[in-house]
């Protein structure tokens, strides 16, 4: 009996299980109260094809990508075994293939059989690959990790569990990331696993990385009688039935439990296995994807974007390395945006050009720069914001001087003791840094009806202002505050600098 | 010639057409009932919502003791019960099974050495004093300006209160009640709930200084009891700060007085700007101890909400008028 219930398939089914619940209790962990000293970020930084396409855009291998190759190593021996007993992402597709469809025997024999269609995700593996090769990383538009870990950040948590946060977390366009994925898991409607099997990228290197696999299923052609029953379950539509496509199987070992002639094994390969059927991919159009991939970079490059010219709105998380480099590592994972105490830190849509689509910006109308916050830092995995120290991020210490992320500007049109004679000077109680880079002066002002009065005006020194936004969100001219941060002055940039003096720029 | 779709539907006997008609009628009434119950000549229905006022958490306190009690020396913890005793004791506003409230200045994300938030042991041993004295439970809140979470922890207020037995309250977003504040120009505002779940409240402030009112020590600290808009009230901040200490009465008030932020208030975060001055002060005059404190920060108490204060009968700024002690611990 025991036999049959600790089956191949009922272990993964574990495993599958817990990855998922892990998965999703460390997304909820992630912020200043609970992450302590928790690997939160584990699944991206054992991602290969983060780690993989982060080396191509920038030749490192960074930190706890190295963790990767706890994934990359297995694969080469067994094949793409993560696709069913690891993946988060794949695990719920199974799931909600499970829910959605519901067939009759017949139609999952023709549902499970491989389709040309497939290959689809080998292209958009080799384009996102050529793309990163000379710039702009796109691979977290359609990295299943970085995916459900950007949703689940920006959409799930927010409405499932909001006893999580201080107030009602937003995310800027979050309900473009929710239809996405309800899209996505819709998608099973039609074919089961459909992201798996058809679109994801991470699915198709691991595909290809099992090209030499020793250990794999094995079909007894002796033994067959092609009843094809072990199409029924099958999760990668790998063709268990005739040559069987090791790069689409994912290892479920469910066909080996439908066997009813015990035709199928997992393992070395036998006398009378079944010869296999290698990638079916075009190498040529392989090839042209990359190419027009590579293409791409150009085309990008001659917009008008934050990596061309430095954006007003585009003020990112302090520690950000260099636009440009920035776009080389961020994957758009949404970590930093999971971990921001105050909201501030938004994906964003355009204002950063096309290639900047998701990548985190802060919005200090929904939160700010906590001054001596560094987490966004320390759960990114790719580096694009490097982790400070709380002595660098606010120049103590051996720091001479402040992170800068933006300076902020005085609309006088709108502030009210510039304005309308006023008191108020918010802006100055809340600026955090020592001496504060607000200051006011004492005036005489002379109102309508011909008296004099003292009103507090006030000033903003630009050498002292490290854009927290805090001011910005804090002012009481809510809709559009009397006080706004641009990214001006930002520490990381060269070129986004107005001051000749007593700005520092610093390499990040 | 007849129809190639010739299924004739099924005759329909005369039970069966009653009962349909009845049916339909019945569909019918029930849907004018409805339109009659959900008819309204507003587009939008509101609730109207409770507004609570402050109860007075004050209790007699017999002439024999003073109305002040300044005590200097290096234990917080020490320093505290001397003052305590001075007064007659903790057992005198705390009595056994109340639920006591305890508001010090959480507001910012800062180090105790800071001094922009009050003295963590101070809190740790007046969470304890009420203990003893048989409180049923002591919470410790403030609604913050910085994220909650990281003031209480980071400030070492959340651990000293949970060391003590106490428990921190984190006000969100939903935790506010409206509130008639019924003063010059604070009507109804959101409130903390937590100041109408409780029998006894102690104001616990640092004192710090402030740009627009001058200082920010006991009167001041109300600010953290409201939600909303708070940030307008800049706009006539006198008049806002006394309208709030007018609105809430605390049981007791004790002034942190240990390391003083005299300068970048009321964030600072240079250790420059803090004095250590090794005082506390407790008692039941808001506007007395307050002129007391304004001597850390070299000002004198002619500061506009200690005169309308003193105006209102909250108390006095004369402080040396009062039955007050000083004393030496350590």
């Amino acid at each position: 009996m025991w036999d049959k219930i600790l089956s191949l398939s009922n272990i993964r089914r574990l495993y599958g299980a817990f990855f998922f619940v892990l998965f999703i209790v460390l997304v909820a962990i992630t912020d200043f109260r609970h992450m302590k000293g928790y690997e939160i970020n584990l699944f991206l930084k054992i991602d290969p094809l983060i780690a993989l396409s982060t080396l191509l855009s920038s030749w490192t291998l960074y930190k706890g990508l190295a963790l990767s190759l706890v994934v990359i190593i297995p694969t080469l021996f067994i094949g793409r075994f993560f696709c069913s007993w690891v993946c988060p992402f794949g695990v719920l597709n199974q799931w909600v293939s499970r829910i959605l469809l519901r067939t009759k025997a017949a139609e999952d024999y023709r549902m499970n059989t491989y389709r040309r269609l497939y290959n689809l995700k080998y292209y958009i593996l080799s384009g996102l690959l050529g793309l990163a090769v000379l710039g702009p990383l796109q691979v977290g538009l359609f990295d299943p990790i970085s995916l459900f870990t950007r949703t689940a950040s920006t959409v799930l948590m927010p409405s499932a569990l909001p006893g999580l946060y201080p107030k009602r977390f937003i995310y800027h366009g979050a309900v473009l990331l929710g239809l996405l994925f309800l899209a996505i898991l819709f998608a099973n409607r039609f074919i089961q696993r459909f992201w798996c099997r058809v679109l994801c990228p991470l699915g198709a290197l691991l595909g290809l990385l099992s090209r030499f696999s020793l250990f794999r299923i094995w079909r007894d052609v002796q033994r067959c009688t092609d009843c094809m029953k072990c199409l029924r379950d099958c999760h990668g539509g790998c063709d268990p039935h005739r040559q069987i496509r090791y790069h689409e199987c994912h290892l479920c070992m469910n066909c080996i439990d439908d066997c009813p002639e015990g035709a199928i094994h997992f393992g070395l390969q036998r006398e009378n296995s079944s010869l296999q059927a290698p990638v079916e991919v075009n190498r040529r159009r392989l090839i042209e994807t990359a190419v027009l991939g590579l293409a791409l970079f150009p085309v990008l490059r001659g917009t008008v974007s934050a990596s061309t010219r430095s954006m007003p709105s585009v003020i990112r998380p302090p520690g950000s390395i260099r636009e440009k480099d920035f776009l080389r590592r961020c994957i758009k994972c949404g970590e930093c945006m999971r971990v921001c105490p105050t909201n501030g830190i938004q994906p964003a849509l355009l204002e950063a050009g096309f290639e900047g689509l998701w990548t985190p910006i802060l919005h200090n109308r929904v939160g700010y720069c906590e001054f001596e916050c560094v987490l966004c830092g320390h759960v990114c995995p790719t580096g694009a914001i490097r982790p400070l120290s709380v002595e660098e991020k606010t120049g103590r210490g051996e720091f001479k001087s402040p992170v800068k992320i933006g300076t902020a500007f005085y609309d006088r049109g709108r502030c009210l003791p510039w304005a309308m004679q006023i008191e108020c000077i918010v802006c100055e109680e809340v600026c955090p840094t020592s001496p504060k880079a607000i200051w006011f002066e004492v005036v005489e002002v002379k109102t309508r009806d011909g008296r004099t009065k003292p009103l507090k005006r006030p000033h903003l020194d630009p050498k002292i202002c490290i854009g927290c936004g805090i001011c910005e969100y804090r002012c009481p001219v809510q809709d559009r505050p009397a006080i706004r941060v641009s990214s001006i002055g930002e520490t990381r940039s060269k070129l986004n600098q107005m001051l000749l003096t007593g700005g520092e720029v610093r390499k990040f | 010639m007849p129809s190639k779709h010739s299924h004739r539907a099924p005759p329909l006997s005369r039970r069966d057409f009653l009962k349909r008609l009845l049916g339909l009628c019945g569909l019918s009434g029930g849907i004018l009932g409805a339109s009659y119950l959900l008819y309204s000549d507003i587009p939008v229905r509101r609730r109207t919502e409770k507004v609570y006022t402050f109860r007075d958490y004050r209790v007699e306190v017999p002439s024999v003791y003073p109305k002040m009690v300044i005590v200097r020396g290096k234990d917080p913890e020490k320093m505290l019960q001397a003052a305590l005793e001075r007064l007659g004791g903790i057992g005198r506003f705390v009595r056994p099974g109340e639920r006591v409230l305890i508001k010090p200045n959480v507001g910012w994300d800062r180090q105790p050495e800071q001094a922009a938030t009050t003295n963590p042991v101070l809190v740790g041993a007046a969470v304890r004093a009420c203990l003893q004295a048989g409180a049923g439970e002591v919470w410790v809140t403030d609604a913050t300006i910085n994220d909650p979470y990281r003031c209480f922890h980071r400030s070492g207020i959340g651990p000293e209160t949970e060391k003590a037995g106490g428990r921190v309250k984190i006000t969100t977003e939903s935790d506010f009640l409206l509130t008639d504040l019924k003063g010059e120009i604070l009507k109804v505002w959101p409130v903390s709930k937590f100041y109408h779940q409780v029998d006894r409240v102690i104001n616990m402030p640092i004192v710090k200084h402030h740009s627009l009112s001058g200082c920010t020590i006991a009167m001041k600290n109300w600010y953290g009891v409201l939600g909303g808009r708070r940030n307008r009230l800049h706009q006539q901040i006198h008049t806002s700060i006394a309208d709030l200490a007018t609105a809430i009465r605390p049981t007791l008030t004790i002034v942190d007085a240990i390391r003083v932020l005299k300068r970048n208030g009321p964030t600072g975060g240079s250790l420059s700007d803090v004095s250590v001055e090794n005082t506390i002060l407790a008692g039941t005059d808001e506007v007395a101890l307050d002129s007391y404190s304004v001597r850390f920060l070299e000002l004198s108490p002619d500061i506009p909400f200690l005169i309308i204060g003193e105006q209102r009968g909250l108390g006095t700024r004369d402080w040396r008028s009062l039955h007050y002690e000083e004393i030496h611990v350590g």
